[in-house]
């Protein structure tokens, strides 16, 4: 809260501050634009260190360069199915489901038995190993329904869904049960209409937790050809082992790295989040604030 | 009100979010038991030899296992603390913004690298922290050697902690600006007549506005004392840094699915499954009970 102050304190205070929260706001944004810069650079120019926060040698041959490689774009393909897919199926079952569990405990007595189970899955996991097992006897190795479903029910987003269904007024349903409609009816035609910016923040944070997933796609693939595009960015430089190295090795095997191709991946992979950011933007503070909605 | 004939309607709008929870979330608890047998992939779950508590027992007695616990609880610590702070200090110098044009563009570039995966984030930070990176640039712009930063194990911990601040601090500051929206400003208006600087007014009104959202974040984050971040560490690791950054999440990876000891894997996987449970509901519990918060 400002209020018009005008001892010289305070107004120093306002320069500093305005200063801190620029610089804050820079550190934030230059090191995605470092990336732009090293990917628009030339090679040798990244590798001499010359490169800062402005290209050097400006050109676009790395993004020419992606253009031909297949492997690249596979990733990338795998990753747009698993959003589509992933999307889909996700909202399906959270929508679904939010409806009865935001009934009362006398419309639906067994709705508290269904959000303990929930609410214990959420909380509690197998951990790694019995995962992959279970994944592996599936057969969802390889599988691009393995990079859709193995992560288990979003049971955040099931209950952010449900608050956000229960705090809807409950008018709207009588007036509907009134004129003789059923639950299928009230749902489709009451209940996820008005849902919309609650549906918003659920599919923007389901498309980016899908876009931005590795660690699945890694596991439950045996090749190359499988990856999604977060896991091959993350295969992509070879890992070296430093532990052998010293100083001048470390060196020489980081310029044997074309590090402007990689900056140009790394870069296209941050594109869909950034398109889908303004958007974000519009509707998660609205989203994490319903999660703390007391139900 | 009850209505019967809804009930049947209920059900079948459950039935496809049901069954993916216990195809995708309890049938692999089913796996748990592998962490009380010599499992052998040849012989199956159910058929593998029956230990009782050995994989437990030995666990506890690998020094390894003692580092990764130490390392784990150090680095989730600290990001607990530094992302309980780091977003208030930020929150209120926010709120203090003279020019309120720049409110909003401070506030939507912050909470960027939130929305960016560990994967991009790290490779950038490797790159910027890297031989060839800015940083080096600048060090031996001055005069100085490259540093080897993600190689050097003193330097890892509070690189963790320092990038994963980067990462969140936005994110987390929107619910402590949230709750300072809420603060009727008439208490700053009476604050200034009655001749309170600018201090005094965070001190006294800000910070005692937001005390509870604070109590409540911090209670709410206890489940996170074994979670020091597997996307994060995995994708900045190497082996020159394991002696201080190696974590639970990622020894159970490199000990289950790379070295394929599954038994003792499971065992301290489900030991931090179970320690993380515990304190999860533990914090539901005294948030409940504390500041009347519930999940549902």
């Amino acid at each position: 809260m400002n209020i018009k102050d005008n001892s010289v304190g305070s107004k120093i205070f306002d320069v500093i501050n305005v200063i801190v929260l620029v610089i804050i706001g820079l550190l934030c944004l230059l090191p995605l634009w470092y990336v732009l810069c090293v990917s628009l650079s030339a090679k040798d120019a990244v590798n001499a260190g010359l490169v800062s926060f402005w290209p050097v040698g400006f050109n676009v041959d790395s993004y020419k360069k992606i253009v031909g490689e297949g492997a690249f774009f596979r990733a990338f393909w795998n990753s747009i199915c698993r959003v589509v897919l992933g999307t889909l199926v996700s909202l399906g079952c959270i929508l679904m489901a939010a409806y009865p569990l935001s009934r009362t405990k006398t419309q639906f007595p067994k709705r508290n038995m269904f959000m303990w189970l929930l609410i214990f899955c959420m909380l509690f996991n197998g951990g790694t190993v019995p995962w992959y097992l279970t994944m592996r006897n599936y057969k969802l190795i390889d599988n691009i329904w393995g990079l859709v479903l193995a992560g288990g029910l979003p049971v955040y987003n099931v209950i952010l869904a449900m608050n956000f269904f229960k705090n809807l007024p409950s008018e709207l349903e009588e007036a509907a049960l009134v004129d003789g409609a059923g639950p299928w009816r009230i749902w489709a035609s009451i209940y996820v209409p008005l849902a919309k910016p609650s549906i918003a923040t659920i599919t923007l944070f389901t498309i980016v937790g899908y876009w931005n997933e590795f660690f699945q796609g890694l596991v439950l693939s045996t090749k190359e050809a499988s990856y999604p595009l977060q896991t091959y960015i993350q295969q992509m430089v070879v890992t070296l082992d430093y532990s052998t190295m010293n100083a001048e090795q470390i060196a020489a095997a980081s310029k044997l790295n074309n590090q402007s191709l990689d900056a140009a991946k790394i870069f296209i992979a941050m594109v869909p989040v950034l398109i889908v950011y303004p958007f974000l933007q519009k509707y998660f503070v609205k989203g994490i604030t319903l999660g703390s909605v007391k139900g | 009100m009850f209505n019967k004939k809804f009930l049947k309607h209920y059900y079948i709008m459950l039935i496809p979010a049901i069954i993916w929870l216990v195809l995708f979330n309890i049938v692999p608890m089913v796996g748990i038991v592998m962490a009380f047998e010599d499992f052998n992939p040849g012989l199956g779950m159910w058929k593998s030899p029956f230990i009782g508590f050995a994989n437990f027992e030995y666990m506890f007695q690998m020094s390894d296992i003692r580092q990764v616990m130490t390392n784990t609880i150090v680095i989730a610590v600290g990001k607990i603390i530094a992302n309980l702070i780091v977003p208030l200090v930020f929150a209120i110098l926010l709120n203090e913004l003279c020019i309120q044009k720049l409110y909003r563009p401070i506030q939507t570039i912050v909470y960027l690298p939130y929305f960016l995966s560990w994967v991009i984030l790290a490779k950038i930070v490797l790159n910027i922290f890297g031989y060839v990176g800015p940083i080096n640039s600048v060090i031996n712009f001055f005069g100085g050697e490259s540093v080897n930063f993600f190689g050097i194990d003193s330097m890892f911990r509070p690189l963790v902690i320092g990038t994963d601040i980067w990462k969140n601090f936005g994110y987390n500051a929107i619910i402590y600006l949230a709750t300072m929206l809420g603060i009727a400003p008439e208490l700053y208006e009476a604050a200034a007549v009655d001749g309170a600087g600018r201090f005094k007014r965070i001190w006294h009104i800000t910070l005692p506005g937001i005390k509870m959202t604070v109590a409540l974040l911090a209670i709410l984050s206890l489940g996170n004392v074994l979670n020091a971040g597997f996307d994060q560490i995995f994708n900045l690791y190497n082996p020159l840094v394991y002696s201080t950054g190696d974590i639970l999440d990622t020894w159970v990876y490199r000990a289950g699915l790379i070295n394929l000891q599954f038994s003792l894997a499971t065992a301290v996987g489900l030991l931090k499954s179970v320690v993380s449970f515990v304190l999860i509901t533990l914090g539901y519990w005294m948030a409940d009970k504390f500041a009347g918060y519930k999940l549902f």
